[in-house]
């Protein structure tokens, strides 16, 4: 009975075993079924979701004019305190007085991407980008300044 | 330097004669993440296991309390990281549930899709990382070649691939992805084809079934005395699942079977998460085809002001019930909130099933508990 229980088991061991091994195998010449990509080379044709949340940034376009209007809409609806609005006064040739952005400050070491900033704008002024590649020597270069330089307001954007 | 007489009087003073005190953890591989066992040994039997927390402790509750009931969502994808999109729901569940909030259609039945396909990516991480800590290193890649899937169906529709935060309190921040159907289809049919090859590579392994059968035995009233929910509780055969004895969303409309075990052992846990994933893709089956049209998300004030009061609401995450518990002032904020995590209540039965065993078999009982560390020490 022992002798039975013992070779029954020994049986079934050996052939689960060459089950899984026959599956490994099964991959051993099928090399084309194995989906691992090595990330450094692959860079070329890396291709990332349209909505992967990497980082907030600012469209600018060819007239260097962006859609902010320094609402603060992101800054209350940012968990962390992320985002700093900086705004400033612009006189008009007429002498109006209109409120713009001097410059929206963004910390990238404290976002969490959680895209609320984004929902929250009225305006559209910011979006998410799908860069992912964020490693720097120095933590200071992680504090962007979103708006580019010389930039403003485009034109009907209240 | 010490000669041998005074190592062993040293270890004997740290327990009663015989005894040795190993602590396993912080940083062990097999504890997936700062969680510290203090076992104390009598040879290689188990004659307790303290568990100490608080290694990743970050104040997630106090933390809410300064936070927005639109803000405070997001924080909680940080506890579970593995059921995040659950977690998630929970909460937005309890603010539409204060407020009142109409949530469409198309919202709840996407809301459930994703649930299941997070449920689906966390018993695949469990499934590798547990037979990795058996010694079985394959179905580590097997197991992620499945939920890759997954998470390239998040990154596309979320835009994260762990940490979602898509959910808003009543209804999604924003559409499906127009590949959306076209990709969970093929998930669904590449799962089917390939579940096979964990029966093969796992369940029907000799030295697999002989670590785990009768191996952390966890009784039924055991299981409801410490607590347990989730596969843990199923599998001793307590009848705990969120989704049928409370539905919330479009659960009640779908038909799915709560995969119940009663011998209670490692293997039975195993067998119910292996089971559940396939219950799952029942579900996705049902709902992908189902998805009505319309808007996304319902209309909402934009300051969101619970009523004063105290509100619960619970899911059923990966790992079992999260319950999220919240007095409310009536300001913006909320006065208290409290999380009650699936993890927390599973870990504390681990000392129950573990006592007397050997110390090789309490890989096999941790691994079967699917501890997630953050969602136990928050």
């Amino acid at each position: 009975m022992f002798l039975k229980e013992y070779i029954t088991e020994v049986y079934n061991g050996v052939s689960s075993l060459l089950k899984g091994m026959r599956k490994t195998g099964y991959y051993f010449v099928h090399p084309k079924e194995i989906i691992t990509e090595q990330y450094p080379d692959n860079r070329a044709h890396l291709n990332l979701a349209e909505r992967f949340k990497g980082e907030v940034i600012m469209p600018h376009d060819e007239n260097n004019e962006h859609t902010c209007t320094g609402c603060t809409a992101c800054e209350l609806a940012c968990p962390n305190g992320t985002i700093k609005v900086v705004t400033k006064f612009e006189v008009s040739p007429e002498g109006k007085k209109k409120k713009a952005i001097d410059a929206l400050v963004y910390r990238l070491e404290l976002c969490t991407m959680c895209n609320l900033c984004i929902v929250a704008c009225p305006s559209d002024a910011i979006k998410m980008a799908p860069n992912f590649e964020h490693s720097v020597f120095d933590r200071t270069k992680l504090t962007k300044v979103l708006n580019h330089p010389g930039s403003k307001i485009k034109e009907g954007i209240e | 330097m010490y000669n041998q007489t005074e190592i062993l009087k040293d270890t004997s003073e740290l327990g009663a004669e015989g005894e040795l005190v190993i602590n396993m953890g912080p940083q062990h591989p097999a504890t997936h993440g700062v969680l510290h066992l203090v076992v104390t040994l009598n040879g290689e039997t188990i004659k307790k296991i303290e568990p100490h927390l608080g290694y990743i402790h970050r104040s997630i509750e106090k933390m809410c309390e300064s936070l927005t009931y639109r803000q405070f969502i997001y924080v909680t994808s940080r506890m579970d990281y593995l059921s995040s999109h659950i977690n998630n729901l929970g909460c937005a569940l309890l603010v539409e549930k204060g407020m009142q909030i109409e949530v469409p259609d198309r919202a709840k039945v996407i809301r459930v899709i994703l649930s299941e396909l997070t449920r689906i990516a966390s018993h695949e991480l469990w499934l590798g990382a547990m037979a990795m800590d058996l010694g079985a290193f394959t179905p580590f890649f097997y197991a992620f070649r499945e939920r890759e899937m997954i998470t390239e169906i998040m990154e596309d529709t979320c835009g994260a691939r762990l940490t979602m935060n898509y959910i808003v309190p009543g209804g999604l921040m924003y559409d499906l992805h127009p590949d959306f159907q076209k990709k969970v289809k093929a998930f669904v049919k590449q799962f089917k084809a390939k579940v096979t090859e964990y029966e093969d590579l796992v369940t029907n392994n000799i030295i697999f079934q002989s670590r785990t059968k009768g191996v952390g035995i966890l009784s039924a009233e055991d299981a409801i005395s410490f607590g347990c929910t989730g596969p843990v509780a199923r599998a001793s055969g307590v009848s705990c699942d969120i989704r049928k004895i409370y539905p919330y969303e479009v659960y009640d409309k779908v038909s799915f079977n709560e995969i119940l075990d009663t011998a209670g052992d490692s293997f039975a846990r195993y067998m119910v998460r292996v089971k559940e994933m396939n219950e799952s893709i029942h579900i996705i089956e049902q709902l992908i085809d189902n998805i009505p049209d319309g808007d996304f998300v319902g209309k909402t004030k934009n300051v969101l002001k619970l009523p004063k009061g105290e509100f619960y609401t619970r899911v059923e995450t990966a790992r079992g019930e999260f319950g999220v518990f919240v007095v409310s002032e009536g300001g913006t904020t909320p006065h208290r909130i409290k999380f009650r995590s699936p993890g927390f209540s599973n870990l504390s039965a681990l000392n129950h099933m573990a006592v007397g065993s050997k110390i090789g078999d309490l890989m096999a009982t941790m691994g079967t508990l699917d501890l997630v560390i953050p969602d136990i020490d928050r």
